[in-house]
Parts: structure tokens; C-alpha cells; sequence
């Protein structure tokens, strides 16, 4: 009893049932990655895939700020995000895989995952050209008088594009409850991000006149605070907000990259950071975890991420007829 | 019917889009204060306001991103990007993500937006400023592409743009602004894509063309009729997707001969794509190879006379048509 009434109420700001899902969507995160990897080794998914291993925090942290009416726009590093907006992982396993049941039908696949009933409306992988997008969306939050805030997401090789300029630029123009949200994991693909930028993100930020803030990307109580402050921001009219968050991606760019560019050094160097050993360890030391605790955690997500290897196996694969469906809106067949 | 030039019925277009649907809204470079560099947007800032007529940087990638995602969340809007030229600042936005949105997502998510570009040489603008990319467009699947070759179409496929849940590319050709003609003035007043019209009758030869070039068509046949005892039929296609082949193959049909006409360069142009479906359909009526008579394979130059001979002409057409013979 007397252990009880010493258990914190809060951990830096979080309730126990936050902490609880934020645990648990980045271990369900992380084993859903490691799984795709080893799915994608079996054949069983083709294609380019990108795994979101190591940056959790981002996702989870700035994601769960959002009500229903909000939205995720996103790059092709998706699953996380995707994970973290609460899109079923069976139905993102099914895409990866290319099936009928997949979020985009088999038609999207790793890169591309929709689901417009839940706001997230995609992942991009032409990079950064969702920007603009998401200023679009925005744009229509303040024309519809919605207070609907637009979660834009994307990596540090944005920032050289021409397009992050032009998006920033209209964002601030035209007051729109935008938040973007780079995930700075120090590599456009292969080029270390001090070799791409003759300065630093928030500086760029910061000269559109948008509020600007960094974060430990590592860190998913800080990474939910910043996002908390932005959707504020967004939501009582005072236009876009930018939040840079230090990341690191522990695999390669894709399943493809023979990491030729770090040493496995630095590697471990940055698992040192990581974000769901962080929580955990904080967490049990505020009394809400112990290792019991953790391997449930661990358990439940083992059957999930099963069940959705599973139900991605037993989905059929798209009917050829279907080839045609949906080119264009009034094409829809069914 | 109301005599008006293009100009001034394609803003009637706008503007009873802009009454009738408050999700319709513009966005575009000098649309507002300077009135649309064709004067197309004149007048609409100071009627509807600048939330809904709305300029914007020069920033055509931008620009049309947002329009694409102000469509995703249930807008209607209209992008102008000044001229087609300009366009290939957008081209990701376009072919990626406004053609491809409703097929990747598959079905989720449509993109009712309307892009206006005026296109065409003729100007002395110069090989920048002189494209003709209706063709280049139209090889995209996923999109509309609209060229209306007079007023009353120009209302008509402007209106019908604006109800459509897909993307408009909607090219205007510089040379018919200031055409005149009569347009109906009803407000429900629509012209259905992939409907082509027969603009003139005849029976020994088609004469195709889309946009501008309908008219070198027209000019043709008139000059085939007077001088050479031709008589020609010219086709307005009006949309090139959908593209009505329908109307095409039952006048070739008729006339065994066919001429495209077109601004665009002749190699991987739109024309190549009109001969071949021509061939595939209608090879057996064919009394003659299909002919095209296109944009000579230069970048447009500025002096005048060079600009003249880079473009097709109405006796182009003419010594094609006879060649056939």
C-alpha cells in the first residue's frame, strides 16, 4: 500500500495509460520493422522497402497529439507512422505484401500506404513532394473554417528540394495549421546531412517566420511535448510550426544498402539513444514497469505482428481483371 | 446565345463555377490584382474576394501541390499557372501525384482539380515561351486533358471541368483569347468530355485537329473547297482524354483519308498516337497513309518569319491533303 501512494502520477508529463501506449505502439513499431525485413528476405515482399527502425519516438510522439479530425502526410519511410495513427497491421502487412486486403488495395505498396477513413493520407516517395500538399490541406482547414491540424512528415534530405522552400514559404504566407515535422536521421540515403545543407534546418525554418523548435527525436516524451505545443499553435490560428527531430535509422536506407557510408561503430553508438529502452527504463523506475511487464509488452506485440503475417499470407492476391479499377474517379467498379 | 470572345467566356465559366459551388476556389500567379495575364480572371478578386481568388508566388510546383491537396480534403480549386511553359515546374505534382493519387490509394482518395495553362506559339516568345504539350500530357493515364478550340466549347468544357472528380488539365491555346463566337448563356450549360464535333462536313477527307489548329483545319478546307474541288470534313476533338476515336473512325470511313493537324512537334507528338489508332482501326478504308501536319522539329525561334515557317500552315495542310490524291 505504501509503495502505491510513492508511484507517480505522471512520468515528465505523461499519464501511466499514455506511457503504456506509447511503449507499446513503439515495441509493436520495431518488431513489425524487424519482421518486414525478415518477410522481405523470404520473398515474400518485393519491391523497395524502407525500415523505420530506431526512430520510433518521432512517430509515436508527434502522431498521438492528434484528434480524429487530423491529418498525417508522409514520406516513404510509412509503416511508423502509419502504426502509430492506428491503421490495422494487418492490412499494412497485406500491402507490403501486394494483397487484395492492403490499405492501398496491392496497388501502393511499402511506400504508399492510404487510409483516408483514419486522416492518413499517404506516404510520398518522390522526396518532398507532399509538402506542398499538406499546405493544400491546410489551406482547406482555413477555408472550411475546420480546425483540422495537418501533420506533415519528412526526412532531412527534404530540405534541399525546392519545394520545401515553397512550402514553407506558402505555408507561412497563408497562416496554414500545418506542423512539420522533419525527422533529421543524419543521412539522405547515403550523404552524410551536414554535406547537404550549407546550415542548419531550423535556421530555414525560422527565416519563413515559422515558430521552430528541436527535439530529441530519440526521445518520445519530448518529441509528444514539442508536437503538443505545435498542434496548439496550429489549432488557435497562428499558422504553421516546424519541430526538427534528431533521429537515427539503426538499418540501411532500404533492404538494399550495404551501409558503405558508417561504421557499425557508430551504429551502436546511437542504440545507446534508443527511444523504447529509454521509456522502459524510466518507467520502472517510476514504479509502473517491471520486467514481467515488459516481456507482456513484448508478448502481445509477438502475436500481433504474427497475426499480420498471417493475415497477410491468407489474402488473395489482386484479381487481373481488376487492373483497371480506379484510373480515374468515376472508373470505380464495386 | 451571347456573342464574346474566349477570354470573357471562360470567365463566365469562373465565375458561375464560383456562385454555384462555395468549394470552388482560384489560385494562381497574377490572377487577382493584374486580372490573369489573358485577362481571363479579370473582375473575380473584387467579386468574390481574396480568400477565393487568391494570387500567389511564382512558385508552380507549390502552387499546384496545394491545390492537389486542398482538393484532397473536399475543395474544388482552380490552379492557373500563367502559361503551359511554365507547367514543367509542376510536372511531379502532375503526372505523380494529381495522376496518381486515385490509383494508389486505390479509389481512396480523388483530386477534383482544374489546372488552366495557356498554350501554343505564334508570339515570338521564343523556344521557352512557345510549347505545345497538350500530347505530352495526354500520354499520362489518370488525367483529363481539355483543348477548346472556341468560346462556346471554352465555357461548356470549363464548366464541365469543375464537376468532374479527377483532374483537369485545361489548355487554352493563345491564339483563340480573342475569338469571337456565340455561347449559350444558360448557366447548366455543359460540354461532355470525349465528345468530338464534326465542325465541318465532308466526304473525301478527314482533317483533325484539337485547340489552335482546328482552325488551320477549317481554313484549309475552305481553301480545299474554292481552289481545288476538295471536299474536306474537319474533326474538333475537344478532349484528347478521353479521346473520341469513335467519331474519328466513322468519318475516315467515309473520306478513306486522313490528315492530323497540330501545333506539336511531329516526333512522339499526339498525332503519331491519332495515325496509329487510325491504322489499328481502320486500315482496310485507308486510301492513303494517315498524313500529319505538325510543328517543325526546332525549338521555336524568336524572328518572325523563322516562327512562321517552324509552325504548321493552312497551305501545309492543303499540299498534304493533295499529296494523298
Amino acid at each position: 500500500m505504501s509503495t502505491e501512494t510513492q508511484t507517480p502520477t505522471t512520468l515528465r508529463g505523461l499519464t501511466r495509460e499514455q506511457a503504456d501506449h506509447f511503449l507499446h505502439q513503439m515495441v509493436l513499431i520495431r518488431r513489425f520493422e524487424e519482421k518486414s525485413g525478415e518477410m522481405y528476405t523470404k520473398g515474400k515482399i518485393r519491391g523497395f522497402l524502407h525500415l523505420y527502425t530506431g526512430q520510433e519516438a518521432c512517430a509515436v510522439g508527434a502522431v498521438n497529439v492528434l484528434e480524429e479530425r487530423d491529418k498525417v502526410i508522409t514520406h516513404y519511410r510509412d509503416h511508423g507512422h502509419a502504426l502509430a495513427r492506428g491503421l490495422d497491421p494487418n492490412r499494412i502487412m497485406a500491402e507490403l505484401y501486394g494483397r487484395v486486403d492492403g490499405v492501398s488495395g496491392g496497388r501502393g505498396g511499402s511506400m504508399h500506404l492510404y487510409d483516408v477513413e483514419k486522416g492518413f493520407l499517404g506516404g510520398y516517395a518522390i522526396v518532398t513532394a507532399h509538402l506542398p500538399l499538406a499546405v493544400g490541406l491546410g489551406l482547406a482547414s482555413n477555408l472550411q473554417n475546420e480546425d483540422f491540424v495537418t501533420l506533415c512528415i519528412f526526412g532531412d534530405g527534404s530540405v534541399g528540394e525546392g519545394e520545401f522552400h515553397e512550402a514553407l514559404n506558402l505555408a507561412a504566407l497563408w497562416d496554414t495549421p500545418v506542423i512539420f515535422f522533419c525527422e533529421n536521421n543524419l543521412y539522405g540515403m547515403g550523404v552524410p546531412f551536414q554535406q547537404s545543407l550549407s546550415t542548419e534546418i531550423s535556421t530555414l525554418a525560422e527565416a519563413y517566420g515559422i515558430t521552430t523548435e528541436n527535439v530529441d527525436g530519440m526521445d518520445v516524451v519530448d518529441v509528444y511535448h514539442a508536437a503538443k505545443r505545435a498542434v496548439e499553435h496550429c489549432r488557435a490560428g497562428s499558422g504553421p510550426y516546424f519541430i526538427e527531430a534528431l533521429t537515427y535509422r539503426y538499418r540501411g536506407h532500404s533492404m538494399a544498402d550495404p551501409e558503405l557510408y558508417r561504421l557499425k561503430e557508430e551504429v551502436d553508438e546511437h542504440r545507446k539513444r534508443d527511444a523504447i529502452q529509454r521509456l522502459r527504463s524510466e518507467m520502472v523506475e517510476a514504479g509502473w514497469l517491471d520486467d514481467a511487464g515488459y516481456q507482456a509488452v513484448v508478448d502481445r506485440v509477438e502475436r500481433e505482428v504474427d497475426e499480420a503475417v498471417a493475415f497477410a499470407d491468407a489474402s488473395p492476391e489482386p484479381a487481373l481483371e481488376s487492373l483497371f479499377d480506379n484510373i480515374l474517379a468515376e472508373d470505380a467498379r464495386g | 446565345m451571347v456573342e464574346m470572345r474566349m477570354r470573357d467566356a471562360l470567365r463566365e465559366a469562373l465565375r458561375e463555377e464560383l456562385l454555384r459551388d462555395e468549394r470552388v476556389f482560384l489560385l494562381g500567379e497574377d490572377i487577382g490584382l493584374y486580372g490573369g495575364s489573358y485577362t481571363v480572371t479579370k473582375g473575380l478578386l473584387d467579386e468574390f474576394g481574396a480568400k477565393r481568388v487568391i494570387d500567389t508566388p511564382i512558385a508552380e510546383s507549390g502552387i499546384v501541390g496545394a491545390g492537389i491537396g486542398a482538393a484532397m480534403a473536399g475543395m474544388r480549386p482552380m490552379v492557373e499557372l500563367m502559361t503551359i511553359n511554365f507547367s514543367f515546374l509542376a510536372m511531379d505534382q502532375i503526372v505523380n501525384n494529381a495522376a496518381k493519387l486515385h490509383y494508389m490509394s486505390n479509389g481512396q482518395i480523388n483530386i477534383p482539380l482544374v489546372i488552366r495553362m495557356a498554350s501554343g506559339g505564334g508570339s515570338q516568345l521564343a523556344a521557352t515561351h512557345s510549347h505545345s504539350l497538350e500530347g505530352m500530357y495526354a500520354h499520362f493515364p489518370g488525367l483529363r486533358i481539355v483543348c477548346p478550340s472556341n468560346p462556346a466549347d471554352g465555357k461548356g468544357l470549363l464548366k464541365r471541368a469543375f464537376r468532374d472528380d479527377n483532374t483537369v488539365i485545361f489548355i487554352e491555346h493563345t491564339a483563340n483569347y480573342s475569338l469571337k463566337g456565340e455561347v449559350p448563356d444558360d448557366e447548366d450549360y455543359l460540354v461532355e468530355f470525349g465528345k468530338a464535333t464534326v465542325v465541318r462536313e465532308g466526304t473525301d477527307v478527314t482533317l483533325i485537329g484539337y485547340s489552335g489548329s482546328v482552325h488551320q483545319a477549317t481554313r484549309a478546307a475552305t481553301m480545299l473547297a474554292e481552289q481545288e474541288d476538295v471536299d474536306a470534313e474537319v474533326i474538333d476533338l475537344r478532349t484528347l482524354r478521353p479521346l473520341d476515336m469513335d467519331t474519328v473512325i466513322a468519318s475516315v470511313k467515309k473520306t478513306n483519308r486522313a490528315v492530323v493537324v497540330e501545333d506539336d512537334w511531329k516526333f512522339g507528338g499526339f498525332g503519331g498516337e491519332l495515325s496509329a489508332q487510325i491504322m489499328e482501326q481502320a486500315f482496310d478504308w485507308l486510301d492513303a497513309p494517315v498524313a500529319r501536319v505538325s510543328g517543325k522539329d526546332v525549338p521555336m525561334p524568336y524572328n518572325r518569319n523563322l516562327e512562321f515557317a517552324a509552325l504548321p500552315s493552312e497551305e501545309d495542310v492543303v499540299d498534304a491533303v493533295l499529296s494523298m490524291f
